[in-house]
């Protein structure tokens, strides 16, 4: 397997604490990977490297054979917009705007004209079953609406990998089901990567693999019987 | 709930007299409901026919409560693949779980292998309930969704028992 990401010996600190201690994955064009373990045993640090937003202090991170080490924070931020989509436990949308064009926004920043990228915001919106929020702003949106229009947001521009952080984790059991299924319907119809961090057995379900993180590191994998 | 293995766990630690692995199994295992002293010495015979345990000494006298048995090699290696081998993921597996973890830490071996292998037979158990649900109708989701919060609900036990390994294993250092 020739992975499409590949995180290898990870460190990263904040202060005195260690959140990454030599975590290695690799993941491959098109799987879906759960990442699991307890409270501050690295999730949501191993997302934020494998996503370039976050550097690792050792170690190194690939991603299309392209080194994100070396890259420049405007020529990584190019790369996240363009590559990446990124679900975060609390939507994130941008409070000004109205759900639609918090979809357009990705397109709107990679050039595409307002009519096209609200057309095509239209689309997702409807994928994700809140076609009628559109308009409105995400103060008005419940957790569900908001957490859709979050996944349309982070698809609208095709990305390679979806980067999912607790994406259902201030939601209803019914409601994180939902978005979980549109997200992988909308994500596997692609061929889209996906990143899925967790602590929710249930969601990482969803995954076509899970990888289990304990003390900044990846837990070798065990052939179960 | 395998008393067998129990009983052969419970004698790795040393030759004991079937009153003493009763009372021991009791106290560890049996949460008010003992274990009948036939149950002990029927179990003990079979481990005995099977070579899983030998008879290390006899007190004078008749009768099977006179022997102080031992587990043989056969019985350690039985013993080693019964606590490696991941229960099937049913609900409802506090007992059978609880003692193979117990069992693991008061021999030494590593328990949070043990953990993680359970939790991946889970985890796969719960990757075909979900996929069942994708394309099952709504009576299929909600069988398939009773058991995936059963599971869940395993699962969670096995992620707060890791978490108390350590505190575990002092407790039942001995």
């Amino acid at each position: 397997m020739t992975a499409l990401l590949a995180g290898r010996e990870l460190h990263r600190s904040f202060g005195s604490t260690s959140a990454l201690a030599g975590a290695s994955v690799e993941i491959a064009a098109g799987a879906v990977v759960a990442v699991m373990g307890p409270s501050g045993s690295g999730k949501s640090t191993l997302l934020h490297c494998l996503a370039g937003i976050l550097l690792p202090e050792r170690g190194e991170v690939v991603y299309a054979g392209c080194h994100l080490d070396q890259l420049s924070e405007p020529e990584r931020s190019r790369l996240r917009r363009q590559q990446f989509g990124f679900v975060f436990q609390f939507g994130q949308l941008v409070p000004e705007l109205s759900a639609l064009e918090n979809v357009a926004l990705p397109l709107r920043l990679g050039g595409v004209a307002r009519r096209e990228a609200e057309q095509r915001a239209e689309d997702w919106l409807a994928r994700l079953e809140v076609a009628a929020v559109g308009a409105k702003h995400p103060g008005e949106l419940s957790g569900g609406e908001g957490q859709r229009v979050a996944v349309a947001r982070a698809l609208v521009s095709h990305p390679q990998v979806v980067f999912a952080d607790e994406p259902t984790g201030a939601l209803d059991s019914l409601n994180g089901e939902r978005v979980m299924a549109l997200l992988l319907d909308a994500a596997r119809s692609r061929g889209t990567t996906v990143v899925l961090v967790t602590h929710e057995a249930r969601v990482a379900a969803y995954a076509d693999r899970e990888i289990f993180m304990r003390d900044g590191r990846v837990v070798a994998p065990v052939a179960a019987a | 709930m395998s008393v067998p293995h129990t009983l052969l766990g419970l004698l790795e630690d040393g030759p004991h007299y079937g009153y003493e692995l009763k009372r021991e199994y009791d106290e560890r295992f049996g949460r008010g409901r003992s274990l009948a002293f036939g149950q002990v010495y029927a179990t003990l015979a079979r481990l005995l026919r099977n070579g899983l345990v030998e008879v290390e000494g006899v007190e004078a006298g008749a009768g099977p409560e006179r022997k102080r048995y031992a587990i043989t090699d056969l019985g350690v290696t039985d013993l080693d693949q019964w606590l490696s081998q991941p229960e099937a993921p049913a609900p409802h597996l506090r007992t059978d779980l609880f003692i193979k973890v117990a069992l693991a830490l008061m021999s030494g071996r590593p328990a949070t292998a043990f953990l993680d292998v359970q939790r991946r037979t889970h985890l796969a158990r719960m990757r075909e309930l979900t996929a069942l649900k994708a394309h099952g109708d709504l009576v299929t989701t909600l069988i398939a969704d009773y058991a995936l919060f059963h599971l869940e609900a395993d699962l969670r036990w096995l992620d707060l028992t890791a978490a108390r390994l350590e505190t575990l294993a002092n407790e039942f250092a001995r």
